[in-house]
C-alpha cells in the first residue's frame, strides 16, 4: 500500500483552541495599562496583578463588551449568565497562584465559523468561548541559574475560543485559524496581531480508522497560520506512523519547533495538574440584559462575510476578495467606494491590493488617503484623462502627499491629450515620419498600427489617449 | 465604665478643641505599654499615629471640623493593610511585609479623623477561635490571664476590654469578631456580607469574610459601621449602604418578634450560660418584645459546611504566599518546587497547613461533588431557613458561644473541639446575615455573650434593637 493509501484509511479530527487578546485599555481585573508592547518589564503592574494580600479583582466591563462582540462574530449571542472561576497552579508568572477564568458557565456557548477549502464551504462548530486573565511571561536565560518574570502581561484579558473537532485536514485548520483572525479583527475585538502574540492557537489532533475519535495530542502556543498548518501535517503523519507500527498514541501536550517543523513532547496526561476549579468568591456572576446585548448588536461593524457579499456584488470574488479582506483598512475603503459606483470600487481595489504575504506582519498597513480622492482619481481614468500607468503614478504620489489627484496629474503633466485638434497634428507628423509603417497599415498589416500608436505616445510624452490615437491614425490613413 | 468616653463625645471634644488628638494618642500608647503582658498587640504605630495626631490638632486649631472620629485612636487586627505598617496576619510567611497600599476600611476611618495606633494579634490568617494559632504568641484574656480571649480577633477584643482604645477592628469569617467579644465582654458586630469593603484585608474565606468593629457599646459600634459601610469600587462584592444610615434611633421594642433558636439552646450549651441567656430573654419579654422558640433544623450542619467551604477558599487564597515576590522566602532551595515547598513549610503554621490540606482535598477532582458542591447545597438550605424564619421574626436570638472562655491550651491538641466553639456563629456567615454579640452577664466571673441576628441588610434595625437590649441588660 502506498503512503497515501494508508493515510486515506484514517479520519483526521482537529479541534482548535484560540486565545484572543482583547483590545481593552486596562487589564481584565485591574486598572493597569494593558498595552505591554513598548513597556519595560514589570512597569504595568498594580497590587491586583502582583497578587498582594487583600487585593481584589474588579471586572473590566469593556472586556465583557468585546466578548459580546466576539459572540456576534461567531454567529451567536453571549450568555445572559456567566461566572468566573479560579484555576489553581503554582508558577512564578501566576502571582495569585490561580488564574481567573470561566469554567462551567462561559460567556459564549455555541456558534460557528464557515470556511472555504478547495472551493467547498465547511461549517466549523464553536463549543464555547470564555474570558480569562493571561499569566505573566517567564524567560529562562540560557546558561543562567535564574528565571525572569515579567508581569506586564499578567491580567491581560483573553477570550479563549474553543472549536469542535470539526476540521479534518491541515488546510481546514489553517483556513479556520485565518477566518477566526479575520473575524476578530473586523469585529474590533482584538488587534489580532500575531506578531505580538495577540492570537495564539492550541491545536488538538487525533486520527482514527473508526467513527470513534482517536487519542489526541495538543500542540500548544502556535502563533502563525503556517505553524498551525505544518504542526497538523506533522502530527497526523506522526500519529499514523505510530499506529501503523502498532504503538499507542500518548495523550499529551506537545510543543512546536518552528525551525525543524516538528512537534515535541512536553507533558503527558499523567503529570497534568488537578486545577481544583472553584467559583471565584471575589467576583459576582456576569448577568447581561437583553437590551445591552441588542445595543452591542446594533453597533457591530461589518464582518468579513458582509464584505464578501458586497465585493461579490461588484464582481470581486475568490482570491481577489480575500486579498482585499486581508488588509482591513483597504477593505473598508473599497466598501465605501462601492457607493460611488462599482467601476470605481473595483479600480480602487486593484490599486490598493497588497502583495499577500503568508503571515500578517508586525505592523498594520497604513493607507492614509480619502476615499473621495481615490474616486476622483478613478473618475479621471474613466474619463480617459489619465492612462492607467499614469494613474498609478498619481496614486503613489497621492498616498504620500495626500494632494488632489487632479493637481498631481497636472503638475506631473500626465493629463492625457484627448483634444482631437492637438492630437491630429501629432498623428500627421508621426505618419509623415514613419511613411513605411503607414504604408504597411494601409496595405492591411494591422500589426504596424501598434507601432504607430507607440510613436504617437512617445511624441506626446505619454499623454496621448491611445484609443483616440488609433482612431485618428485610421482616419488619416483613410481605413 | 471605660476610661474612654463614647466615640462621638471624644470626637466632639477634639473638634471643639477641648481635647487634643495628641493626648489621646499618648493615652492609648501608654495603655498599650501598661498592658503589654496581655500580648494583645503585634506592633504599635507610634510615629505615624503621633504625626497624624499633630496634623489633626493643627487642623482643629484653624477652626476646621476634622470629622466624626476626630482624634479617636483605634487598633486594627493585623490582617488589615495599613500604610507604612507591617501587616503579618500573625503569620511567619508575611513577617516583614510592609503594606504598599491601604484597606478601604482604614481609609474611611482615617478620612473621619481616626488614628490607627497599633495592630492587634490574631490566629494566623484568622484561622482559629483563641489566638493560640498566632505564629507569634497567644493573647491573654483580660478577665482571666489563664484563659484565651477567643479568636480570631482576640487581640482586638482584648484591646477594647483592656481600654487601650475606644474601638478596634476585627474580621469575622465564622465568628471571629463575636466569639472574642463574648469571651472578653465587649460588643462585637458582624455586618451583612458585603456591607464593609474587604479591599486591603488579608483574605481568609472570601465568600464569608466580614469586616466589623469591636467596641464598648452598641452606640460606638453603630458609629464605626456608619463610617465604614457602603459600596467600594475596589470590592465587587460590596453592597449599597442603608439610605437611612446606621445612627441609632430611639425605637420601641414592644411588639418586636424575636425567635429563640432552638438548636442553640439545647445540647452542648453550658447550663450556666443558658441561664444568663434565659435571663436576657426574660428582660426582653418584660420590655414587651414577643419571644418564642423557633427551629432552624439545618443549623447544626452549619459547622460541617463551614469547615468544607472555608478551607477550600483558604487553600485558594493562601496560594499567593509563595515567597517569590514578598514575605518569607526560605533560602537554599535547589529549584522552584523546592523553593515553594521550603517557603510554605516554614512560613505556614500547623492550622494554615491543616486548612490548606482540607481545602485542597475537597476541591480535588473526584471529591469536589461529594464535599464542596454538597456543602454549597447545604449552605443554600441554611440561607433558606434563615430567610423563612425572618418572615415570621424581626430578629433571632441565641448565645454567642456554648461556653465561656476556655483555658489556654485546653483545645490545642483537639482541632475538632476547637472548631466547636464556632458552632453558634458560623451560620450567620454562611447566610451573610448581620449578627451582634452583646455582653450578657457573667458565669463564674467570666463574660457571656448574647447573640442577636437579623435578615440581610437589616443592619440598622439590628443595631437599634441591640442598643435597647444593651440598655435592658446593663441599664
Amino acid at each position: 500500500m502506498s503512503n497515501e493509501d494508508i493515510r486515506n484509511q484514517y479520519t483526521v479530527a482537529i479541534g482548535i483552541e484560540c486565545h484572543v487578546q482583547l483590545k481593552t485599555k486596562t487589564k481584565l481585573f485591574s486598572g493597569a495599562n494593558n498595552d505591554a508592547r513598548a513597556a519595560a518589564p514589570n512597569t504595568l503592574v498594580n497590587h491586583i496583578d502582583f497578587g498582594l494580600p487583600g487585593a481584589l479583582p474588579v471586572l473590566n466591563e469593556k472586556a465583557v463588551e468585546l466578548a459580546t462582540k466576539a459572540a456576534f462574530a461567531l454567529d451567536t449571542k453571549p450568555q445572559l449568565f456567566s461566572k468566573f472561576d479560579r484555576k489553581h497552579y503554582f508558577y512564578p508568572d501566576l502571582p495569585m497562584g490561580y488564574q481567573i477564568t470561566q469554567f462551567d458557565e462561559p460567556i459564549v456557548l455555541g456558534g460557528h465559523v464557515d470556511i472555504i477549502v478547495d472551493g467547498e464551504k465547511r461549517r466549523i462548530g464553536i463549543t464555547r468561548a470564555h474570558l480569562e486573565a493571561d499569566a505573566g511571561k517567564s524567560t529562562h536565560p540560557v546558561g543562567s541559574d535564574y528565571s525572569l518574570v515579567d508581569l506586564n502581561r499578567a491580567g491581560t484579558p483573553l477570550l479563549e475560543i474553543v472549536s469542535e473537532p470539526d476540521m479534518h485536514s491541515s488546510a481546514e485548520a489553517k483556513a479556520y485559524a485565518h477566518e477566526l483572525y479575520l473575524r476578530m479583527r473586523y469585529a474590533d475585538v482584538s488587534d489580532a496581531n500575531l506578531y505580538y502574540g495577540n492570537m495564539r492557537f492550541d491545536v488538538n489532533v487525533s486520527v482514527s480508522k473508526t467513527d470513534e475519535l482517536g487519542t489526541r495530542t495538543e500542540t500548544k502556543n502556535l502563533n502563525s497560520f503556517k505553524s498551525v498548518e505544518k504542526s497538523v501535517e506533522y502530527e497526523v503523519a506522526r500519529q499514523i506512523e505510530l499506529l501503523e507500527k502498532g504503538q499507542p498514541i500518548i495523550q499529551e501536550t506537545r510543543g512546536w519547533d518552528d525551525a525543524k517543523l516538528k512537534t515535541f513532547s512536553q507533558r503527558s496526561k499523567e503529570d497534568a495538574h488537578d486545577y481544583r476549579y472553584m467559583p471565584d468568591p471575589d467576583l459576582p456572576p456576569v448577568t447581561l440584559e437583553e437590551s445591552y446585548i441588542r445595543e452591542i448588536e446594533k453597533s457591530m461593524p461589518d464582518l468579513p462575510d458582509d464584505y464578501r457579499k458586497a465585493f461579490d456584488g461588484i464582481g470581486l470574488t475568490g482570491a481577489v476578495s480575500e486579498d482585499i479582506l486581508a488588509t482591513p483598512v483597504i477593505a473598508k475603503m473599497v466598501m465605501r467606494a462601492i457607493s460611488f459606483g462599482a467601476e470605481h470600487a473595483k479600480r480602487i481595489a486593484f490599486w490598493l491590493m497588497q502583495p499577500q504575504s503568508e503571515e500578517p506582519e508586525g505592523e498594520d498597513v497604513v493607507v492614509d488617503v480619502d476615499v473621495e480622492k481615490l474616486v476622483a482619481l478613478s473618475e479621471m481614468v474613466g474619463e480617459n484623462k489619465l492612462s492607467s500607468t499614469a494613474a498609478k503614478e498619481v496614486l503613489s504620489d497621492m498616498l504620500k502627499s495626500g494632494e488632489d489627484p487632479e493637481k498631481i496629474a497636472e503638475s506631473k503633466n500626465l493629463i492625457q491629450v484627448s483634444d482631437e485638434g492637438a492630437m491630429a497634428e501629432i498623428v500627421t507628423q508621426v505618419l509623415a515620419d514613419n511613411a513605411k509603417a503607414a504604408e504597411d497599415v494601409k496595405n492591411g498589416e494591422m500589426k504596424a498600427i501598434g507601432f504607430l500608436v507607440g510613436q504617437v505616445m512617445k511624441a506626446s510624452q505619454g499623454k496621448a489617449n491611445p484609443a483616440l490615437a488609433t482612431q485618428l491614425i485610421k482616419k488619416q490613413l483613410g481605413i | 465604665m471605660s476610661s474612654w468616653q463614647s466615640i462621638s463625645t471624644i470626637a466632639a471634644k477634639v473638634n471643639a478643641g477641648q481635647a487634643k488628638a495628641t493626648e489621646l494618642v499618648e493615652q492609648a500608647l501608654a495603655a498599650i505599654a501598661k498592658h503589654e503582658e496581655f500580648k494583645a498587640i503585634i506592633v504599635t504605630l507610634d510615629a505615624a499615629a503621633r504625626e497624624r495626631a499633630v496634623k489633626i490638632d493643627a487642623r482643629v486649631a484653624t477652626g476646621e471640623q476634622v470629622g466624626r472620629l476626630a482624634g479617636v485612636p483605634f487598633i486594627a487586627k493585623d490582617n488589615f493593610l495599613v500604610f507604612g505598617a507591617e501587616t503579618t496576619a500573625a503569620s511567619n510567611i508575611l513577617r516583614g511585609f510592609n503594606a504598599p497600599y491601604q484597606s478601604t476600611a482604614i481609609e474611611k476611618l482615617e478620612a473621619e479623623g481616626a488614628i490607627c495606633v497599633a495592630k492587634a494579634n490574631l490566629d494566623a490568617f484568622a484561622h482559629g477561635s483563641s489566638t493560640e494559632n498566632s505564629d507569634f504568641f497567644t493573647t491573654l484574656n483580660p478577665r482571666d490571664k489563664t484563659r484565651v480571649p477567643g479568636g480570631s480577633s482576640g487581640g482586638s477584643a482584648a484591646s477594647v476590654v483592656l481600654e487601650l482604645v475606644p474601638f478596634a477592628l476585627g474580621t469575622d469569617t465564622g465568628g471571629s469578631i463575636r466569639l472574642p467579644a463574648s469571651f472578653t465582654g465587649c460588643v462585637g458586630y458582624k455586618p451583612t456580607y458585603g456591607l464593609v469593603s474587604r479591599s486591603g484585608v488579608v483574605a481568609m474565606g472570601s465568600s464569608l469574610d466580614c469586616v466589623g468593629p469591636l467596641a464598648n457599646s452598641v452606640e460606638d459600634t453603630a458609629l464605626v459601621l456608619e463610617i465604614m459601610a457602603g459600596k467600594d469600587s475596589r470590592d465587587s462584592t460590596t453592597i449599597e449602604r442603608d439610605p437611612k444610615g446606621y445612627d441609632l434611633e430611639n425605637i420601641d421594642i414592644s411588639g418586636k418578634k424575636v425567635g429563640i433558636i432552638t438548636e442553640y439552646m439545647g445540647e452542648g450549651l453550658d447550663p450556666k450560660v443558658a441561664e444568663r441567656i434565659r435571663a436576657a430573654i426574660e428582660s426582653l419579654r418584660q420590655a414587651g418584645a414577643e419571644l418564642e422558640e423557633v427551629s432552624l433544623p439545618s443549623l447544626p450542619l452549619g459547622l460541617a459546611v463551614y469547615y468544607v467551604l472555608t478551607p477550600a477558599e483558604v487553600s485558594s487564597n493562601l496560594s499567593r504566599y509563595d515567597g517569590q515576590r514578598y514575605g518569607h522566602n526560605t533560602p537554599g532551595a535547589t529549584d522552584l518546587h523546592d523553593s515553594y515547598t521550603k517557603t510554605r513549610e516554614l512560613g505556614f503554621g500547623a492550622e494554615a497547613k491543616r486548612r490548606i490540606m482540607i481545602g485542597t482535598y475537597v476541591l480535588s477532582s473526584g471529591y469536589y461533588d461529594a464535599y464542596y458542591k454538597k456543602a454549597q447545597t447545604v449552605r443554600t438550605k441554611v440561607i433558606n431557613e434563615f430567610e423563612a424564619a425572618f418572615k415570621s421574626y424581626d430578629f433571632l436570638l441565641g448565645p454567642t458561644a456554648p461556653m465561656p472562655a476556655f483555658k489556654i491550651g485546653a483545645n490545642t491538641d483537639d482541632p475538632l473541639q476547637m472548631y466547636l466553639s464556632d458552632i453558634m456563629t458560623v451560620s450567620a456567615n454562611l447566610a451573610g446575615i448581620p449578627a451582634i454579640s452583646l455582653p450578657c452577664g457573667e458565669v463564674d466571673g467570666l463574660p457571656v455573650g448574647l447573640q442577636l441576628f437579623a435578615a440581610q441588610k437589616k443592619d440598622r434595625q439590628l443595631l437599634n434593637f441591640a442598643a435597647k437590649t444593651e440598655e435592658l441588660l446593663h441599664g
